[in-house]
């Protein structure tokens, strides 16, 4: 098995994790950790799939997106952080109203 | 042989401590674990991509992946308030039932991937084709600033818009706030901020002129900045309100405003919009980059900040030196 | 030939100091000497391994950047770690006695 391929796999199982920690845990910062690995793992998916090419230069346009993408990824965990904050402050706890216990 | 199976090992190795890292992140009871564990994942996700021969994404995922994101994790924990229950573990049916799904998820998605052709070009000859006329010879560089420029504009939006969504959340109220409010700064801090900061300005810009041609470029530049950004923060020091006004909010639209009106210079001589003729390509891909970068660096490190800086006529308080006006 | 066996050798004695400290991060009792044993053993691995490889460096350019690779992270490294002793001192942890 190529490197890339292994990678890809990598790439899948992170996603599965994330998209687990994403439904299953109620802290919101929880949720955003889980967020950030999921997408880490289609990133790597991305970019393992376009290093299939052997010895010659890699496919750019997937490594161009994935810069793309953690930049997209680093804006939206900042909002959704700020969000968090407020929902803790207006709330007393970071955790959505329909997971709230009591 | 012998080499290619002992690099496998070495990747097999790396995958298997990605994966490990992801769980332990997501199921450590304490949150600031899950943090530095998730700061490690990041730092080790920059050694896979030098592994998938993508030395600009490592150093993208390297500064802004690992480093700008768990910095800001690690401030907005800080803020969260100290008490957090514990985190009730839904029923073991639940879990068992999610899992079991994920991994029908996984070995559906693991069957696609594999039954791909092992060699694909993909677009690399497209890309390599036209390389000379894009003015820059580094391909990723050629895609981010020119054959896909419209996605990097869009993005420098992305990042602003997430700036404004910040700061109209308003800032979290002073007595919660991180940042010590103390005149004193601890002097090693301030050493050490003092000889970095310039270290950073410097190689930021280094990076933005090297992107041309070798792994670099105006996104890597422009995260540098913001964590110089982030170092002068933590040693307590705020914009003087004079510069946050105006001059803040020019620094920070500066990227995408040139950006635009660069894709819109050469309309009116037949090209369409984004379009550059190749004898200027190069000099205007270095003048949107680095507008580009001064934007970036700003953004990430306003990001960081969180609340937005207040303005001379904003308060009956002289922010500068906290005396009532 | 002889540079590549050095600089194998000195890769190898680096990665111990590496282990070494992380073996010290792991195993010291309080948060002072889990720092000693990080920086100390840490910046020496790394030392170690900047070494070795600026004997496999293609110009003096290289070797240049590979040294200040070396200077910046012993000078933020030492940095941080002070900061981290004087915050834990300033919390009231002591250092740990028989």
């Amino acid at each position: 098995m190529t490197p890339a391929f292994l990678y890809a796999l990598v790439g899948i199982v992170l996603f599965s994790i994330g998209l687990y920690g994403l439904i299953l845990y109620k802290h919101l910062l929880r949720k955003i950790l889980a967020i950030n690995i999921l997408g880490s793992g289609v990133f790597l998916v991305m970019v393992a799939l376009a290093d299939r090419i052997g010895d010659a230069v890699p496919d750019a346009v997937p490594h161009a997106m994935v810069i793309t993408g953690i930049v997209v990824a680093v804006s939206a965990t900042a909002l959704a952080l700020a969000l968090m904050l407020r929902v803790n402050e207006e709330t007393g706890q970071a955790v959505l109203p329909e997971d709230r216990e009591a | 042989m012998e080499e290619i199976n002992v690099l496998l090992l070495f990747d097999v190795v790396l995958g298997l401590t990605l994966v490990w890292l992801a769980w332990q992140t997501l199921s450590s009871l304490d949150l600031f674990r899950a943090i530095v564990l998730f700061i490690a994942f990041g730092l080790l996700m920059a050694l896979a991509w030098v592994r998938l021969d993508a030395p600009d994404v490592a150093l993208a995922e390297a500064t802004i992946g690992a480093g700008l994101t768990g910095a800001l994790l690690l401030s907005a924990l800080a803020q969260l308030s100290a008490s957090q229950k514990n985190e009730t573990k839904p029923s073991l049916f639940i879990r068992l039932t999610l899992g079991v799904l994920l991994f029908f998820l996984v070995i559906a998605l693991a069957y696609t991937v594999l039954s791909l052709p092992t060699k694909a070009v993909g677009l690399s000859v497209e890309v390599a084709k036209n390389i000379e006329l894009s003015g820059v010879s580094n391909p990723v560089t050629a895609v981010l600033l020119n054959y896909r420029s419209y996605d990097t504009l869009l993005e420098l939006g992305v990042l602003l818009l997430a700036l404004l969504g910040v700061w109209s959340l308003g800032g979290v109220s002073t007595n919660k706030s991180s940042f010590p409010k103390s005149s004193f700064v601890n002097p090693v801090l301030d050493l050490v901020t003092r000889l970095l900061v310039p270290i950073f300005i410097l190689f930021s810009g280094y990076l933005l002129w090297v992107g041309a041609f070798a792994p670099g470029g105006a996104f890597q530049a422009g995260a540098v900045l913001a964590a110089a950004g982030v170092l002068v923060f933590l040693s307590d020091w705020y914009l003087p309100s004079k510069y946050s006004g105006f001059a803040l909010r020019l620094v920070l639209v500066i990227g995408l405003v040139w950006f635009v009106s660069m894709g819109f210079s050469f309309v009116l001589l037949d090209n369409a919009f984004l379009e550059y003729p190749p004898e200027f390509a190069g000099g205007l891909i270095l003048l949107i980059e680095a507008a580009a970068t001064l934007s970036i660096g700003i953004s990430l490190a306003a990001l960081f900040l969180g609340r937005e800086p207040a303005t001379k006529s904003d308060s009956n308080i002289d922010i500068d030196t906290g005396v009532n006006k | 030939m002889i540079l590549d066996i050095l600089t194998v050798i000195l890769l190898l004695v680096g990665a111990l100091f590496f282990l070494a400290g992380t073996l010290g991060l792991l195993r010291f009792p309080d948060v002072y000497t889990r720092l000693h044993a990080l920086t100390k053993a840490d910046n020496v691995g790394l030392g170690l391994i900047v070494i070795a490889l600026m004997l496999q460096a293609d110009s003096w350019f290289v070797v240049g950047k590979l040294l200040f690779i070396w200077i910046l992270i012993l000078l933020a490294g030492s940095g941080v770690a002070h900061l981290v002793a004087n915050t834990a001192q300033k919390r009231g942890i002591k250092p740990w006695k028989k």
